[in-house]
Parts: structure tokens; C-alpha cells; sequence
């Protein structure tokens, strides 16, 4: 049983309908890649998991999204524990006004996890499990503003992980770095699918070819295909879907 | 063609003059203040009470009035600081942006701003004849932190605009509560809040209508909330009053020892505005 899995889920912002009748189940321990044009609601589907939507005003939603065959939308649920199940990488990576130690350390201390001789191990083992700790080893209480920005995603995904969740949230992660950081962070989701299910949204097609085990492909709100990467991206059962993986739409 | 260049030229000059017209008032009103004040500045105008009365005495000095206006100041800023925080953080953080409230909060704050201070100085009267409370430190403290509290509201309120979405976004997303996403923008905009209390700290030392009638005048040292307490401001105008011209003088010097006052404030904000630039994570 895939502990992501979305139901008859529909989202408006006030008047406009923007998710339709998504039903999609996550498969456990892989990279999911959600791809489709811009607009289409790839962001918005990816912050209704962790309900970070509620930030946004005017949002209502009926169907359901079961993490753990829990309904993150259900009227008693405890947001708190819900996001903790999820790590989030956005667009553009936001080290926390503080320095790189307490950025990772920022997490189980406001869980109230662990204190202090073993927060230094909990540090080095996440910053070691976002391949960061060998360039940070030696100032990890400078400011992490200062970290290049490929860095700085880095640290955010080992600030995710110290809050020990079982999914990987991660909105086009990778649109702000150059090349080179691209390529340490699809390396190091590789390494992570072992122990998180990932779900990253992308523009680059490439990207999912690199990295996707199975594909959601969206289209003005709704989930047109999905299943396995080689399928959805090589051999398409739709048209639209085709017509996007050749490039034809973008 | 050739008109539109005599144009151009014409409106490059007069923009320029304005512009020195403005830094040329400002170092004429320096100037005139050190040239009037300096002559009856000693080192007993900051070292003792007047002696004689305010308004005829030539001796002693305003350090009741310094550390009067420093005391009510400080006590005017931390009250306005204590109630500004989170009036900012409840529109930036918990009220939705589009609400009744959030609308009406940042309307008064902007009206409130442009209210003259005496109105203010009328308003702490009247409050303080209906509560029973004679002129007094307190009262001051209290009349000039509604003063500044619109312009603490301001200047904190526009920092915290610009905290990006994804601050609150990061740390919701680790599991956190509002209350530590207010804690975290608060260190973010550490700097912001430094500076707004330094302007209101200007703002509250400088304002002669609203303690005219709430904090009264008196020679005696400010030694308790509750007794009339000096001001900078105030001394000036009793003393420029008097007919003794050494008195007259003494208005000149406790302007500059103001002037002094309000102008390292200005350049400690514009040191802490530069480190902020420095420090802010994009
Ligand atoms: N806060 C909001 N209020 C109203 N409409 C919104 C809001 N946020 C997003 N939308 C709309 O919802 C739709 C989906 O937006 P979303 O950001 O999810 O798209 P996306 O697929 O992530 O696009 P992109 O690839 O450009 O990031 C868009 O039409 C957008 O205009
Ligand atoms: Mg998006």
C-alpha cells in the first residue's frame, strides 16, 4: 500500500477551479516526476500534500489526499505532524536567517527531538546524507547566506531531512542552480530513493528522463497520464501527452 | 530640436540647485545652531540642573532636561515597541491579507502618522484628567508613545512586507508552528527593527507639543515617573522666552546638545541601514 495516494481531490482559488478530479497513487521508495506547461498546476498539487496551500488565501478543496491512509485534508488533522512527514525543496532555496549548524539543527530543536552532543552528530549525519558536509565541515557556524546557491539548496534538503520525514517534497529544485549543482542534487536524490519517496516537479524534460521512476503528466489541472517513466515518457498513451514529450507544447 | 535641449538643460540646473538648496539648509541651520549654541555651551549645561529657575537663572545647566528627554523617549519607544511587534506580526503573519481587519489596521497606522502631536498632546490630557494623573514622566511616556507608535508600526511593518513567501513556506514545511515562523522573521528583520527604533527614538526626543501639557516642566532632576520631568525640547522654548539674554543663549546651547543628539541618530541609522543590506538573505 503506497503511503501517498490522492483521491477525487479538486482545489479552487476562490472562483477558479484549479485541480480536477486528480486520483493518482505515489509509488513508495521512487522518484516521481510531475511534468506538464506551465500553469497547469504542478505547484499547486505539490503543496496540497503538505498543505503549505493553506498559506494561500481563499483556498477550498473536497476529495481527499491519504498520507499513511491518513486524510491530510480531513477537518481533525494535526498539520503539524503531517508536514513533518514531508521534506520541502522550493524553487528557489531559503537557508533560514541563521548558520548552517542551526539551520539543520533548526528542525529537531523545534520538535524538541534531541540536545546537545548528539544534535552535532544529527547534523553531520544529514549534511553528509545531502552530500554538503565535506564543503561545510569547517565553518558550520558561519551564516548560511553565504553558501553558493547550489549549496544552499543542499543545506535546505539536510534541514528537511532532521525533521525525519518519509517523503521528499521538491518544486522544480533545481531551476536556480547551474549545471554542476543540478547534478549533485539528481545524484544525491538517487542515492536518497533508497530510504524517502521523492516527488519533484520539473520543467526539463531531460531531468525526468535522468531521474524519474514513474511520471505524472498534467494538463490544465488535470493528471492526463501517469505511470512508469519509460512508458508515460517514451511511449505516451495519449495525445496531448505526446505532443508534450515531443516538444510540440510546452 | 533646439528649444527641447535649452529645455532640458534648463530643468538639469534647476533640479541640481534643489538639491543643493537642501544640503545648503542643512548645514546653514547646523551652523546657525553651533554659531549661537557654542559660545554659552559649558561643561556645566551637561553636568547640572538650572539654578535660579529656568527662565531667569543664568546658572547650572539642562541635564534635567537631557536625561528627561532620554528617559521619556526611551520609555515612550520601548512601550510602543512592545505593542508594535505584534500588531505587525498579526497583519504579515495571522490575519489573511484581503481582511476587514488587516485593512483597517494599516489605514489607521497610516492616518495616525499624519496626526499633528499636539493633537496627541491634547488627546494624553484629557486621558490623563479623566484617569486622575497630573503631568508627569509617565504621562509624557505614555502621550508620546501613541505619538510614535504609528511611525514604529510603519517602519517595522516595512520590513516585514519584504520577508519573502518562502520564509514562512520553509519553516511551516519542518512541522513549526506561527509562532515560530514570528520568531524566525523577527530575526530576520532584526535589523529593520533596529532602525525603527532609532527613528522613533529621534521622533519621540525631538517632539515639544506632546509633552507640553502631559509631562509639564520643572528644574528638579527626573527622579520618578510620577513628577513633572524636563525636556530638551521644552527648555528650549521656555529659555528662548526669557528676557535675560544669557537665558536666551542657553536656548541656543541646549539646541545644539538636541541637534547633537538627533544627528548621531540619523547617522547610527544610516550605519545600521548599510549593515542591514549586508546581512539580509536573499
Ligand atoms: N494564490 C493563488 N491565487 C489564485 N490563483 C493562483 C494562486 N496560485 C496559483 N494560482 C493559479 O493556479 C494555477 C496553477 O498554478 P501553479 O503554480 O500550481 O502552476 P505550475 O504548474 O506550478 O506552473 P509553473 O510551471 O509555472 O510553476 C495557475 O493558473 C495560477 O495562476
Ligand atoms: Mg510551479
Amino acid at each position: 500500500m503506497p503511503h501517498v495516494k490522492v483521491n477525487k481531490f479538486n482545489l479552487y482559488f476562490g472562483n477558479d477551479h484549479i485541480l480536477k478530479d486528480i486520483d493518482v497513487s505515489i509509488p513508495d521508495k521512487q522518484i516521481t516526476v510531475i511534468i506538464g506547461p506551465s500553469g497547469c498546476g504542478k505547484t499547486t498539487l505539490l503543496k496540497s500534500f503538505n498543505r503549505l496551500i493553506d498559506l494561500q488565501d481563499n483556498v477550498k478543496t473536497d476529495g481527499r489526499i491519504l498520507i499513511d491512509g491518513e486524510d491530510v485534508f480531513s477537518r481533525n488533522a494535526d498539520l503539524c505532524s503531517i508536514r513533518k512527514k514531508m521534506g520541502l525543496l522550493l524553487q528557489k532555496p531559503y537557508p533560514l536567517p541563521m548558520s548552517i549548524y542551526d539551520n539543520v539543527a533548526y528542525g529537531p530543536r523545534i520538535h524538541g527531538l534531541k540536545k546537545g552532543g548528539d544534535l552535532d552528530g544529527l547534523v553531520e549525519h544529514y549534511l553528509k546524507e545531502a552530500s554538503l558536509w565535506d564543503e561545510v565541515k569547517g565553518r558550520l557556524h558561519a551564516p548560511a547566506g553565504n553558501l553558493s546557491l547550489g549549496q544552499q539548496q543542499r543545506l535546505c534538503l539536510a534541514r528537511g531531512l532532521a525533521v525525519e520525514p518519509e517523503i521528499i517534497l521538491a518544486d522544480e529544485p533545481t531551476s536556480a542552480l547551474d549545471p554542476l549543482s543540478t547534478a549533485r542534487i539528481e545524484k544525491t536524490f538517487i542515492k536518497l530513493k533508497k530510504s524517502y519517496t521523492i516527488i519533484a516537479v520539473t520543467h526539463i524534460l531531460r531531468q525526468a528522463k535522468r531521474i524519474a521512476d514513474y511520471v505524472i503528466f498534467m494538463y490544465y489541472g488535470r493528471v492526463i497520464e501517469h505511470g512508469p517513466a519509460s512508458k508515460v515518457l517514451e511511449n505516451p498513451e495519449k495525445d496531448v501527452t505526446k505532443e508534450y514529450v515531443n516538444g510540440v507544447i510546452s | 530640436m533646439k528649444g527641447r535641449i535649452i529645455e532640458e538643460k534648463i530643468f538639469t540646473l534647476l533640479m541640481a540647485f534643489s538639491s543643493l538648496a537642501i544640503f545648503a539648509s542643512l548645514i546653514l541651520l547646523i551652523g546657525s545652531v553651533i554659531f549661537k549654541g557654542a559660545p554659552a555651551l559649558d561643561l556645566a549645561m551637561v553636568t547640572e540642573a538650572p539654578s535660579g529657575g529656568f527662565y531667569l537663572g543664568k546658572k547650572g545647566g539642562v541635564l534635567n532636561a537631557i536625561l528627561g528627554s532620554f528617559f521619556l523617549a526611551g520609555g515612550a519607544v520601548f512601550i510602543s515597541l512592545v505593542l508594535s511587534i505584534p500588531i505587525v506580526m498579526y497583519i504579515n503573519h495571522y490575519s489573511s491579507k484581503g481582511s476587514l481587519l488587516n485593512t483597517a489596521t494599516r489605514f489607521s497606522i497610516d492616518v495616525l502618522s499624519g496626526v499633528p502631536s499636539i493633537i496627541f498632546g491634547v488627546f494624553g490630557f484629557s486621558i490623563m484628567i479623566i484617569l486622575g494623573i497630573k503631568a508627569s514622566l509617565l504621562g509624557g511616556m505614555i502621550t508620546v508613545a501613541m505619538l510614535v507608535l504609528p511611525v514604529m508600526c510603519r517602519a517595522v511593518d516595512e520590513v516585514a512586507r519584504l520577508v519573502p513567501e518562502e520564509l514562512p513556506e520553509s519553516v511551516h514545511a519542518l512541522g513549526a508552528t506561527r509562532y515560530d515562523v514570528i520568531k524566525v522573521s523577527l530575526r530576520q528583520i532584526l535589523p529593520g527593527i533596529l532602525t525603527a527604533i532609532m527613528i522613533s527614538f529621534g521622533r519621540a526626543i525631538g517632539d515639544a507639543a506632546s509633552v507640553l501639557f502631559t509631562a509639564g516642566f520643572t528644574d528638579e532632576m527626573p527622579l520618578s515617573l510620577l513628577q513633572p520631568a524636563a525636556t530638551l525640547p521644552l527648555s528650549i522654548f521656555f529659555q528662548i522666552n526669557s528676557p535675560v539674554a544669557e537665558v536666551q543663549n542657553r536656548a541656543y546651547a541646549s539646541a545644539l546638545i538636541l541637534t547633537a543628539v538627533i544627528l548621531s541618530i540619523s547617522l547610527s541609522v544610516r550605519i545600521i541601514a548599510s549593515k542591514m543590506k549586508k546581512k539580509v538573505v536573499k
